[in-house]
């Protein structure tokens, strides 16, 4: 019998199991995804609501919260995306000489770009987090405290957005998300083993909802600051 | 004159094997020879049993099957397939379903009662004994599927449905909705992959046996050709099994598949086996027509059919192109209804066979003309719909319609169907013992390449029981008797006959690719296999036999003089030369079809003599029914086992006579 | 269609068929003028008509795959214009005709493409890697002669039924040659998911899940991006369900080996 740990390389090593590693960090990072969204829509409660919530996420376990989160989170995403490299590897390989006609019945269009919708997402990944996280270059670390004394997200948010291009190329990012989504989510059911005949339909309206709901979510917040509807 | 290059090796080789047709029947009564047959039997060692080496040629249900179960006997099993994967033999293709007296209905089935059935479809034509046999170990063969998986059709309690099949009056056959064979031979496929697994069965893929060696009179080994490299191998064993199917394809059309051929059960028997009863051939009445002289098979569509679709013709020739709505109801000649009242539309398979073949050749025929002729007539359906609805004819023939829908073009819902008959299995082959042994020592054969069980016309869903029974449950039981009494391994590679076989084997290959004449190969096949079904098809007379005989060798040494296999070389991939052989052997294995269909001067199941048929004074006599095949038993009550004596077109006769203990001859009535 | 007269309508075709040597030769297309094709042939006779003109021409036929030429057997294969087995639905390439073509059309003929699947000649393939998952568990473990009575064990209608939908598969690849990724998850989802629904096969069924499984990856077809293309190739219509229950099981059997 071998051990636990044999197997569990065994696993990472097959097919199933690497693509299940794929769909469980993309679950962690929908999870994510979800719950950054309602905690940015707090910008529609205004400053106080926003700001508050940001020091909680901040201090929540003395402040471990924050770093057990992004330490999963970094870890979700270079597994998801170390797995996907090794798959997609092996699928170029399993099929080394392409057709001279090249047709599809069925895939989804987001199903075909997913490296290509992946790749942007990550970039956009990275200039969001130096943008808002490390706050680079953006002259948020003059902004004053609010009256709570928190550190204000609320007009950091309102002067990043205010920015034309850096709105622009956060609803172009965030569509690339959803289009991602519309494929992966309802993938995950998939590979997870959970979907069945009679809830195929149900998950993939769910991955519908989901990518539409992302989409619009998001691009609310940007699109609410360009046209002067939060200030 | 232009033959073969190995005619006379084959030849000498055969002088040396003494010729006995010994039946080995067991003592005893009927019901107990086959227990007591076992009981008799040679056991090995099961430390001993690993030393012996047995090689089983195809790997269908007979093939795969045996393969399977002497592997797990402890033996070393090699197994050789042409296809690319054993999953792919045509046992595949079978649709209806498999017998078994299980008597799961109730409804007064038993083991003697399929033996009985199975004795008569064969129009008294088989050994008892072996049809006994079959008949018992048919339970046993379902238990075996069910247990590898085989998703048999199921009530709603959870317990296997049967229905009844071909005519026979009690619900025995077990089924897998239409594809009976594809299951049964995806059962014992995955058995076979467990032994390739385990080591002990080494499978040979695209590899096709091209001679059978025989050392010292006894059938050590065989030599192959490996189709994907060209590379000609010599393996040798302890015993040889052929489970290698029927001859269907020397009519060049009929419903077997495109790589079926009689190469293996041919070269045996150019090596010494008797080949038994080639001239019975089944027909089956309800195949799509052929649309034009490309046509590369035929498809067969269920017999049910015919209960509720009325056939027909147009009274008068001329009437034979025009759309069937055009002809006006009172020009339609309902035939089937009209010469048999009581039948009609279900007249029996070989009767209704016969009489479309007939009004055919009154120039009656319908659909595309092809070579001149119009074979078909139609199934109509029109009366039917209206009858009973199209919803109700959807549910009982939706699948097929839209099979027939598929390669016509035409819908039977908007247009009669066209059927014509065609091949579609061969009652004939290798003859055997009923320790499935043939007269050369150490070769066995296995299902539909044997003769045994089938007698002169098969049931309906007995050709996958006897290809399971000989498979799992017959030969690995019988093998021991022959292996017992050998050393293990004595003959090796080395031996000067694997020289000489090769040798041959070579030397005809590269013959073939020498010729480089004019005519591709199918064209040879086409014209034999044409002339066949015209002369030895369904309907045979003296004067078409003679003229097949005298036209056959003109067609042989045209083949050897003027073929043209395309010349890549022995030693590739190369189709045509694979067919190339098998067509050979097609064209000697037709005259001796024809020399056995003209000398069995009676008309008996799947062999129907014009001459030899019962006429109106017959049945006012009570003797038998009009058109009936009428057998002769005082002359004829034999197995024909023809030798090879090195020219084809002088085969020599042995006759096993057959008894019948416990079946009371009969006229065949189906009233 | 034939008409009525028996005088079948003809096509004229511009054929693209790929052209191999054998599995180390590059390959390339040929282009070869096709008049005269019937339009009642199947898509192999025209292949047979092909062949026929090609020998006659002192030329080197096309190699194909075929046998039984009645959609059961798996032989067939073909990519006909980008689509596995061709623009019919639910059909195999034998049973596909030549009415489904145009006068004037131009066809693409090309081998199931897949590193699993190496090309034999032209469009003949090698895709004996089927085999290797069928042994690597694809059969229940019973003895000639050792199997309980049939009726022993009722099963239950549903699970015979869907266990027969999984067992309707060919075996043909074309899920393999349609997949973007040569992944053989269709084949090998139905084969392991015909065995492990039925009562018969819970024995083996953790072994069976892996042992399929890693013999399909060691035979390098790709990885399954729920895409779907199998199961609109697959002339069976075998349901991608068969794949989710696939992942389930194979995990599943994992948890068990390792944890429990």
């Amino acid at each position: 019998m071998s051990s636990p740990a044999n197997s569990l390389c065994g696993f990472l090593a097959s097919s199933i199991g690497r693509k299940w590693i794929v769909a469980f960090t993309g679950l962690i990072l929908v999870g994510f995804i979800a719950g950054h969204l309602t905690g940015n829509l707090l910008v529609f409660a205004g400053q106080d609501a926003l700001n508050a919530y940001a020091a909680f996420l901040h201090n929540f376990l003395h402040g471990g919260a924050i770093w057990i989160a992004r330490c999963v989170l970094l870890g979700s995403v270079v597994a998801h995306i170390y797995f996907t490299i090794l798959l997609t590897r092996a699928n170029r390989a399993a099929r080394e000489q392409r057709y001279a006609v090249e047709v599809t019945q069925k895939a989804s269009s987001g199903s075909k770009w997913m490296i290509l919708s992946g790749l942007l997402i990550l970039t956009f990944v990275i200039f969001h987090l130096l943008h808002y996280t490390v706050r680079v270059g953006a002259g948020f670390q003059d902004l004053p405290l609010d009256s709570e004394g928190h550190f204000d997200v609320y007009r950091m948010l309102i002067l990043g957005f205010s920015n034309v291009w850096v709105s622009t190329f956060y609803v172009i990012s965030i569509a690339m998300l959803s289009w991602h989504l519309s494929h992966g989510v309802s993938s995950m059911f998939q590979t997870l083993g959970i979907s069945t005949p009679n809830t195929r339909q149900l998950f993939d309206r769910i991955a519908l909802g989901f990518s539409v709901l992302t989409f619009a979510g998001y691009t609310s917040i940007p699109l609410a600051v360009l046209t002067g509807w939060v200030a | 004159m232009a033959t073969e290059p190995d005619q006379m090796a084959a030849h000498s080789a055969s002088q040396e094997i003494p010729m006995t047709m010994n039946s080995a029947i067991p003592e005893g009564p009927m019901a107990e020879k086959w227990t007591r047959h076992k009981m008799a039997s040679k056991l090995i060692n099961p430390k001993n049993k690993r030393k012996y080496k047995v090689i089983v040629v195809g790997s269908g249900l007979a093939g795969g099957s045996a393969a399977a179960s002497l592997s797990e006997l402890g033996y070393q099993v090699e197994c050789f397939c042409y296809q690319d994967s054993p999953r792919r033999a045509h046992s595949i293709a079978a649709q209806g379903g498999i017998n078994a007296a299980k008597n799961y209905q109730n409804d007064g089935d038993s083991v003697h009662r399929l033996f009985y059935d199975t004795v008569k479809g064969g129009d008294f034509r088989s050994r008892e004994a072996n049809v006994h046999r079959l008949a018992e170990v048919s339970v046993d063969i379902i238990d075996q599927c069910v247990a590898q998986g085989v998703p048999f059709a199921r009530e709603y309690g959870g317990l296997l449905a049967n229905r009844s099949f071909g005519g026979a009056q009690v619900s025995r056959t077990f089924y897998a909705r239409g594809q009976t064979g594809q299951q049964l031979l995806l059962g014992a496929y995955s058995a076979l992959c467990k032994e390739i697994e385990h080591g002990n069965v080494t499978m040979h893929p695209r590899t096709e046996m091209l001679d059978l060696v025989v050392v010292d009179g006894q059938a050590k080994g065989i030599i192959c050709r490996n189709l994907k490299t060209g590379a000609i191998t010599r393996h040798a064993a302890d015993a040889v099994c052929l489970a290698t199917g029927g001859y269907g394809n020397v009519f060049f059309l009929s419903t077997n598949a495109m790589g079926c051929n009689v190469m293996a059960a041919f070269r045996a028997h150019r090596r010494g086996a008797l080949f038994s009863n080639p001239c019975y051939t089944q027909i089956h009445p309800t195949c799509i027509p052929r649309s034009g002289d490309y046509q590369s098979k035929l498809t067969l569509m269920s017999e049910s059919l015919r209960n509720d679709g009325r056939v027909w013709v147009p009274k008068n020739k001329e009437d034979s192109q025009k759309a069937p709505g055009d002809i006006p109801e009172e020009d339609r000649d309902y035939y089937l209804e009209r010469k048999y009242p009581s039948f009609g539309n279900l007249a029996p398979r070989d009767i209704s066979s016969r009489a479309a073949k007939e009004v055919c050749d009154e120039g009656r025929g319908v659909g595309p003309e092809v070579g001149g002729v119009r074979q078909g007539v139609y199934l109509d359906f029109a009366e039917a719909i209206n009858q009973f609805g199209q919803a109700t004819i959807e549910e009982r023939y939706g699948n097929l319609f839209e099979m027939y829908q598929r390669i016509t073009g035409e819908s039977p819902y908007e247009l009669p169907m066209r059927i014509y008959p065609a091949v579609h299995y061969t009652m004939g082959g290798l003859w055997v013992d009923y320790n499935l042994m043939s007269n050369l020592p150490g070769l066995h054969v296995l299902g539909e390449a044997n003769f045994s069980d089938h007698g002169a016309n098969r049931l309906g869903a007995s050709a996958l029981m006897q290809g399971l029974a000989d498979g799992y449950f017959v030969a690995p039981a019988t093998l021991p008797n022959y292996l017992a009494t050998q050393k293990p391994g004595s003959v090796t590679t080395d031996h000067a006959a694997f020289e000489e076989a090769e040798k041959a084997v070579t030397e005809r290959l590269e013959k073939l690719l020498s010729i480089q004449g004019d005519r591709s190969v199918d064209s040879f096949h086409r014209e034999v296999g044409l002339l066949c079904w015209d002369n030895c098809g369904m309907e045979r007379t003296k004067e078409g036999l003679e003229d097949a005989l005298a036209k056959i060798p003109k067609i042989r040494e045209e083949f050897w003089s003027n073929v043209r296999v395309p010349k890549s070389g022995v030693s590739s991939f190369n189709p045509e030369l694979e067919k190339a052989g098998r067509v050979a052997d097609f064209i000697d294995f037709a005259e001796l079809m024809c020399i056995d269909a003209l000398h069995r001067e009676e008309s008996c199941g799947g062999h129907f003599r014009a001459e030899h048929q019962y006429t109106e004074e017959d049945q006012k006599d009570g003797l038998g029914e009009v058109g009936e095949a009428k057998r002769n038993d005082e002359n004829f009550a034999y197995v024909a086992g023809w030798e090879h004596t090195g020219d084809p077109s002088h085969p020599r006769l042995h006759k096993e006579n057959l008894e019948f203990e416990e079946v009371k001859l009969a006229v065949r009535s189906y009233k | 269609m034939v008409s009525i007269k028996g005088q079948p309508n003809l096509l004229h075709l511009t054929l693209k068929i790929w052209r191999q040597d054998g599995p180390d030769d590059k390959g390339h297309f040929v282009d070869i003028d096709a008049p005269g094709i019937p339009t009642s042939a199947s898509f192999l006779e025209m292949l047979d008509i092909i062949n026929e003109r090609l020998i006659g021409e002192g030329k080197d036929p096309v190699a194909f795959d075929h046998d039984c030429r009645e959609g059961i057997c798996g032989m067939c294969s073909l990519v006909i214009n980008g689509v596995a087995h061709g623009p019919e639905k639910a059909t195999t390439t034998c049973q596909l005709h030549m009415r489904s073509f145009k006068d004037g059309d131009t066809i693409h003929i090309e081998p199931f493409r897949a590193k699993a699947f190496p090309v034999i000649k032209d469009l003949a393939v090698d895709r004996s890697a089927f085999d290797s998952i069928i042994r690597g568990g694809g059969y229940i473990s019973v003895r000639t002669g050792a199997a309980p009575e049939a009726n022993n064990t009722p099963i239950p209608k549903p699970v015979a039924d869907a266990a027969f939908d999984a067992a309707a598969c060919i075996g043909c690849g074309a899920c393999v040659a349609a997949c973007k990724n040569a992944s053989a998850m269709l084949f090998v989802a139905a084969k392991a998911g015909q065995l492990n629904s039925l009562p018969q096969g819970q024995a083996e069924r953790t072994a069976r899940s892996l042992g399929m499984v890693q013999a399909m990856d060691k035979a390098g077809f790709g990885n399954c991006t729920n895409q779907y293309e199998c199961e609109a190739a697959c002339p069976k219509e075998i349901d991608r369900s068969w794949i989710t229950r696939l992942n389930r099981s194979y995990t599943a059997a994992f948890a068990r080996k390792s944890l429990l």
